[in-house]
């Protein structure tokens, strides 16, 4: 359960996230929809507590993420845009790394990382250094890493940016998953299919503002069209940053 | 297992896995030192010997005009050849260090009791013929030294009335101090391989880590800043005290082989000395530690992080070089100083003279104290917001 309310951020001049409010449920996917720019990252790097948010709060739990930054880091799993990988070392051995900086021990950390290796299908590259991996490995490894310490709130930023077909679908599946597993799902997405084919829940974020909040059914009547990709351009203004 | 030790052994894996780092922290870095030490002092004793000890060969132009001269040389053990028709010609082309010329009018001004001309064609500006031309100089002069003294008896007085002054060299060198001198170079080498040897981790494990997309995902984990610092401090100050070690070992490997002996000096280099070296400099490896990975923190990319680690390297070259060109007397408050500590202990190791105990403990508190202080700086910077901001 992630609750946000009235973040906002500047970055000198220019407010790059300008009061975003919103909640993501457990058992839900939610999807953080806007266009390049829109302040979807830096939303989520406030989440994530890498940045200092100036006014307003954000609850992860329960637990406001200011008075206990570690315990809400226990309960978060990221895939932040940033997604490098240690490439002389192999993809287990990064997935085992952030494993132990979660404090997991042996035996755990062990059965998570298979059991993540399996969810993600990358068993034949586990024991491969990371160095020349195609694209989709990698995601795939950054997100197996994100996750091994078993959090309840998972968070993806752009997850399928530059991925191929193949490897997307994966994805998709491994997040309808996580949801089926009564996890809380966030992701961003400049894409409107994979935002309209996977979520609970979209959140319309444009210009540092949440424009619109609802399921598929809502967001098409608050913007009158039967198209959902025409409500979201309706929505937005434009369709410039955005893709199908 | 505490985050930092986590850190710790993940950078010092990963590195020992790069073979670049491998071959420049312990290969090239530390075994650079000696191997150019050694070759440098070689060559000095080989040249060294080889002048002393060779006959001279002058060659000479004119022998005919003063067959005296020519005789005395010989008896001397000068090899007297036939000097090339162009003596000028020759000794610009650097065929030959020295020729002496006996003009013909030298035979009438010799029995006319005046000052006879020779003339030595020489090239002042070549150093390698300095030596040759000097003992040709001292030759010469020891000759015309001889006559003087021949004619004042014959004319009853007594040689020492033109020599009112002699000088007595009494050199208070000994020959580990001498060895010291040879071994100027040796401070500078030591705290060079410290630093150096720590640069290429330090560098990749904040700024590249950063150029890598990887430092992001890493801060989001439920671990303070200053422990993943701490960690990547440490890994550095392990690659670097470890090339210390190596360069070390191979110097005190690498010096009995060489006979410096044989120029008479005597360079304090075992197992002991080496040990006591160890103990002086590896503390600087924390400053050098926390200076590297601050400025890693603090430039905003790889490669800005390099140019300027490069010239962080030349920092602590710069008392050394002050030191070989305005040598100091050693006060008590040096001892306090990085890096002019660590010179002057350095030297004193090697020169074979004793340590003062409080000098050395001074100098690792001191170093120890500034270490750690910088090493809180980098935490600091460690925990600015945009650290972890990759692009």
């Amino acid at each position: 359960m992630l609750e946000l309310i009235d973040l906002r951020k500047t970055f000198g001049a220019v407010k790059a996230v300008d009061g975003v409010s919103f909640s993501a449920r457990d058992g839900e996917i939610t999807g953080l929809l806007g266009p390049n720019g829109a302040g979807k990252t830096t939303t989520l790097r406030m989440l994530y507590t890498l940045m200092k948010p100036e006014t307003g709060h954000i609850r992860v739990d329960g637990v406001d993420i200011t008075e206990n930054p570690d315990a809400v880091r226990r309960k978060l799993g990221v895939l932040p845009d940033a997604r490098g990988l240690y490439k002389r070392l192999t993809a287990r051995e990064n997935i085992e790394y952030f494993g132990r900086l979660h404090g997991l021990d042996e035996a755990t950390l062990k059965l998570r990382t298979d059991g993540l290796i399996k969810a993600l299908g990358i068993e034949d590259i586990a024991s491969r250094r990371t160095e020349g991996f195609s694209n989709g490995q990698r995601v795939k490894t950054a997100i197996a890493r994100a996750l091994v310490h078993d959090p309840r709130n998972v968070l993806l930023d752009e997850p399928t940016n530059g991925l191929d077909v193949m490897a997307t679908r994966t994805l998709r599946k491994f997040m309808l998953q996580l949801r089926a597993e009564g996890r809380c799902v966030l992701f961003s997405s400049h894409i409107m299919q994979e935002v309209a084919a996977l979520c609970d829940r979209i959140v319309v974020i444009a210009q540092g503002r949440v424009v619109a909040e609802g399921t598929a059914d809502e967001l098409r009547a608050q913007a009158g069209e039967a198209n959902l990709e025409d409500a979201f351009v309706k929505i937005i203004g434009t369709e410039e940053g955005l893709a199908l | 297992m505490s985050p930092w030790r986590i850190v710790f052994l993940k950078e010092v894996r990963e590195n020992l896995r790069d073979k670049r780092v491998m071959f420049s922290t312990f290969v090239l870095g530390t075994l650079m030192g000696p191997v150019l030490f050694a070759g440098l002092i070689g060559l000095m004793i080989s040249v060294t010997l080889e002048r002393g000890e060779k006959p001279l060969e002058l060659p000479v132009a004119g022998a005919q005009h003063a067959p005296n001269l020519i005789a005395f040389l010989k008896n001397r053990g000068v090899q007297i050849e036939d000097a090339p028709a162009d003596a000028e010609a020759a000794i610009r082309k650097r065929d030959k260090d020295v020729i002496l010329r006996i003009p013909p009018e030298y035979a009438q001004q010799w029995r006319d009791g005046r000052a006879a001309t020779l003339e030595l064609v020489v090239d002042r500006s070549q150093q390698k013929a300095e030596q040759t031309v000097s003992r040709a100089e001292r030759l010469i002069n020891e000759y015309a030294g001889q006559t003087a003294a021949l004619r004042l008896i014959v004319r009853g007085v007594s040689p020492s009335v033109v020599q009112p002054v002699l000088i007595a060299d009494v050199d208070q060198s000994t020959p580990q101090s001498r060895g010291g001198l040879l071994l100027a170079m040796l401070p500078y080498l030591l705290i060079l391989t410290v630093f150096a040897g720590g640069s290429y981790l330090a560098t990749d494990a904040t700024a590249g880590e950063r150029e890598r997309q990887s430092l992001e995902p890493l801060l989001i984990n439920p671990v303070s800043r200053g422990q993943i610092m701490g960690g990547k401090l440490i890994a550095t100050f392990t690659f670097a005290v470890a090339s210390l070690a190596i360069s070390l070992i191979a110097f005190s490997l690498s010096m009995p082989l060489l006979p410096v002996e044989k120029i008479g000096m005597v360079v304090k280099l075992g197992p002991l000395e080496c040990a006591l070296l160890f103990l002086i400099v590896a503390p600087l490896g924390l400053i050098g530690a926390g200076l590297l990975t601050s400025v890693s923190a603090f430039a905003k990319g790889f490669r800005e992080a390099q140019t300027y680690n490069t010239l962080l390297i030349i920092l602590p070259a710069i008392p050394s070089m002050l030191m070989a060109l305005n040598p100091v007397k050693p006060a008590d408050w040096m001892y306090t100083v990085p890096l002019l500590s660590h010179q002057l202990l350095i030297e004193q190791t090697v020169r074979g003279e004793s340590l003062v105990a409080w000098q050395v403990a001074a100098s690792i508190g001191a170093t120890l104290a500034i270490g750690i202080v910088i090493a809180m700086i980098a935490a600091r910077l460690y925990h600015r917001e945009h650290l972890a901001i990759s692009a």
